[in-house]
């Protein structure tokens, strides 16, 4: 078990490189460089005024040697001025060039400067992820129970009618994309169109004070989109484990039907739903974008959109290493857990 | 010119269809109560021990959900019917069922030609045992028809870039201020943002998805079966190469994805053109090592079948990739004869790019698991070369999961699509496709409701028809 996980953490690091350099490299072309001197210098900058920028920044530098000065893994750059004045990355205005550290990247915990927000790019992520994870944690809340429920009653009894009309259900919201269903909530719920106006269509407020008005338009649309993929995973686990031996066996016992499906056969049919869960991770990322754009709620998806349009690059490369992590942590989870909680590989 | 209602004449109708419906949506929950109130319908009598099926409540409560929905479905046709008859006389629907009336017509023909011949068709004839199947290839085939005749011209009301003056954000069913000889009187759906006509936008979208969502697929499978049989045929470094590399683009967010390949900056460098170079020539390859394994002792067969089929793909595939004026222009201009939009390409890409890890896993798994049968056993000891036997023996024996996510994965290509939409990437601007349009309308939403919804409920509907199919398709598929 523990050779296993060592291993399996091997490989996340590995692709997290992997894919942290891609990320790298590709918001490190030259183009977007170039667009970066001229939104922070000026528009009607000369090719040369762009060339002695880059330079200054250091960002004429070969990639492998740019990505790791910005991991944090060779001294980063500096830059001698005619005038003797040197200045680089790790240099903040007013120090001493001598006192600077002379590693400094994100394992250091410099995640660079955000162009666009004006702020440290660190403070920023923790902040949007912060509000980001209060609507996940809601997310969860209403998503995974509903799913279980919804896939063990359909698969309790297969081809029955509960079967047949919560299947569709399931069928129906995994044909749903978050910017459909959301657009059709806004619609019903919110517009003055229809004129319910139950509930608001912009989840603004909610990053303050989240209450029900606010925030379960969001919060249903994330969950619905991912709750029927859950359910008919779940429903074809439990209609597995419910034609299983030691099942025909209880029920011939006398055992009631209640009693089976809660001691005998939840537990078990409730072991690939997990992995099925975590895998979900990065699905939800996706409609956490779609969602805080959709309802232009300032989490860490709307960050990620701001960070894209305007090539902040240093806030989209903090904001690709949070997405990446998060997406090989809940991999790995799902990996260890499925080995836990399923006997027949645990104890082999 | 009066605007139009929802339902003109045919109004009576109404009442009729919300009662057919009411008693659908009772009967739908009776049955459920009772299913899970009554206990189990036992085969066998306790009392006389002999085999009968008993008619309980639930049997009744059954056939009264048929009964509800055939009525729901007799009474939705008797609109389309009269609608087709009595055009803008039957108010909105009337008019739109007339205008789509070369789709039913081809509908019609296709479900009556499959149905009477079906028992000769394979899998796609038993689609129709199944009335899921038939539902869902029904909503498929509406849009693709739709998709085919709009891009034609004929279902359209508008063009759907012309903007005409006073019907910005109007209402379903407002006339035309000032039309002109053989113009179409009404906006059917409304006028939005930019006053042009939102039926005609929904139509043209139809074409967008229709003809980019399956080839995309096609190319992702073509892909993930060329990667995907030597990994999981072959195993050892190059399975754990591959599958790190299909696992590295799987634990890519989706749409950091899009963004980083479809941003103006990074098509200038090439970047997307350079993996179209790459990923195009999947299908060559693909077809190459088919033939080639087929007749590889028969040469003159083969070199003839390598030159039918590859180098018209071969001639496609050059006119294709390179573009004038870009970083990939090999093919000297008077040769090119293809030119593909910039955007449409970029898109085209990045989808076939993210979908393909997908297919590239679950062709392995399925390799996996067949390569361990007799017959592939049988074949290895006959002397059969390791590709013959991928693609001869291994990929047809694998045929049923793949078409089944096939159907998936176009579903989800163009929930993809139009995500790309949504956030305005890689599609010209002004494009008709359902993304764009949903993520124009959503900015009025709270005030204007129609030029958002069609193309939501299209999308909706499209997609739901494609995993109903596939539904379908994997019951009919199991049933062997």
């Amino acid at each position: 078990m523990g050779l296993f996980i060592l291993r399996r953490v091997g490989i996340m690091i590995l692709t997290a490189l992997c894919l942290t350099f891609v990320v790298f490299f590709m918001t490190n072309l030259y183009p977007n460089l170039e667009k970066l001197a001229k939104t922070q210098g000026n528009f009607r900058m000369s090719d040369e005024a762009v060339a002695s920028w880059l330079e200054k920044g250091g960002y004429l530098q070969s990639t492998p040697k740019k990505y790791l000065e910005w991991v944090g893994l060779a001294p980063s750059y500096q830059h001698q001025a005619e005038d003797g004045t040197i200045t680089g990355r790790c240099i903040t205005p007013g120090m001493d060039p001598k006192d600077a550290p002379r590693f400094c990247g994100i394992l250091q915990g410099y995640w660079g400067y955000s162009s666009v927000f004006k702020d440290e790019v660190s403070s920023i992520v923790a902040t949007r992820l912060s509000l980001t994870g209060i609507l996940m944690f809601w997310v969860m809340l209403v998503m995974v129970p509903s799913a279980l429920i919804l896939g063990v009653l359909a698969g309790m009894k297969e081809g029955s009618a509960t079967d047949r009309t919560l299947s569709t259900v399931a069928i129906t919201t995994t044909a749903t994309p978050e910017y459909v269903s959301g657009v059709l909530f806004i619609a019903i719920f919110s517009s003055s169109a229809v004129g319910l106006k139950w509930f608001k269509g912009t989840a603004t407020s909610a990053m303050d004070s989240p209450n029900l008005e606010n925030f379960l338009l969001p919060v249903l649309t994330i969950a619905l989109y991912g709750m029927g993929y859950i359910a008919r995973m779940t429903r074809a686990s439990m209609t597995e484990v419910m034609t299983a031996q030691y099942i025909r066996t209880a029920r011939l016992k006398g055992v009631s039907f209640p009693k089976i499906v809660l001691k005998h056969a939840l537990r078990n049919a409730l072991i690939a739903p997990f992995t099925v869960i975590m895998l979900q991770f990065p699905w939800l990322l996706n409609g956490v974008v779609i969602v805080e754009t959709l309802f232009n709620y300032k989490g860490f998806g709307w960050t990620l959109v701001q960070a894209a349009g305007n090539n902040d690059i240093e806030l989209l490369l903090g904001v690709s290493v949070v997405s990446v992590l998060v997406v090989l942590i809940t991999q790995l989870i799902s990996d260890i857990g499925y080995v836990y909680l399923n006997p027949r590989i645990r104890i082999t | 010119m009066d605007p139009l209602s929802w339902t003109g004449n045919i109004a009576f109708l109404d009442p009729l269809l919300f009662f057919a419906l009411g008693l659908l949506a009772l009967s739908v929950l009776v049955w459920i109560v009772l299913s899970a109130v009554l206990p189990e319908n036992r085969a066998i009598n306790v009392t006389g021990g002999s085999a009968s099926l008993s008619s309980g409540p639930l049997v009744l409560a059954a056939l009264a959900v048929k009964a509800a929905f055939l009525a729901t479905s007799a009474l939705v046709a008797v609109y389309l019917l009269l609608g087709i008859v009595m055009g803008t006389g039957a108010g909105i629907i009337g008019a739109m069922a007339q205008r789509l009336l070369p789709v039913w017509i081809a509908l019609v023909l296709l479900f009556t030609l499959s149905i009477l011949f079906k028992r000769k068709l394979g899998l796609y004839g038993k689609l129709f045992d199944s009335p899921i199947g038939m539902i869902g290839f029904a909503l498929v085939m509406f849009w693709v028809f739709t998709g085919f005749f709009g891009a034609v011209d004929m279902i359209i009301t508008h063009d759907p870039l012309a903007q005409l003056s006073g019907l910005k954000n109007k209402v379903p069913g407002t006339p035309l201020r000032s039309p002109e000889d053989g113009d179409f009187l009404w906006y059917l759906l409304g006028g939005d943002n930019l006053a042009r006509d939102v039926f005609s936008r929904m139509v043209k979208g139809a074409w967008e998805v229709v003809k980019i969502a399956p080839l995309a697929t096609v190319f992702a499978f073509m892909v993930g079966i060329t990667l995907g049989l030597p990994a999981g045929y072959f195993g050892g470094k190059l399975d754990t190469f591959l599958s790190f590399l299909a696992n590295l683009i799987l634990a890519f967010p989706v749409i950091l994805l899009f963004y980083l390949l479809v941003t103006p900056e990074i098509v200038q460098t090439g970047l997307p053109q350079f993996m179209a170079v790459v990923l195009f020539a999947f299908p060559l390859i693909f077809f190459y090592v088919l033939i080639n394994a087929r007749y590889r002792t028969q040469p003159q067969k083969n070199y003839l079948w390598l030159a039918v089929v590859l180098l018209p793909m071969l001639a496609l595939y050059l006119m294709v990739v390179s573009a004038p004026g870009s970083k990939v222009d090999i093919l000297p201009t008077a040769l090119d004869r293809i030119d593909i939009p910039g955007g449409i390409l970029v898109v085209f890409v990045s989808v076939v790019f993210v979908n393909s890890p997908t297919v590239f896993r679950i062709v392995r798994g399925l390799t996996m698991d067949i390569k361990t049968r007799d017959y592939v056993a049988a074949a290895q000891t006959r002397g059969e070369r390791p590709w013959y036997i991928m693609l001869w023996e291994v990929l047809p024996n694998a045929r049923g999961p793949l078409i089944v996510d096939f159907c998936l994965r176009i579903g989800y290509t163009t929930i993809l699509l139009g995500t790309l939409g949504f956030f305005g990437l890689g599609l010209p601007p002004e494009s008709p496709d359902w993304g764009s349009t949903i993520n124009e309308g959503r900015k009025l939403l709270a005030i204007y409701l129609h030029p958002a919804l069609p193309p939501a409920f299209a999308l909706l509907s499209m997609v739901l028809g494609l995993n109903l199919l596939a539904d379908g398709l994997r019951e009919e598929s199991l049933k062997d």
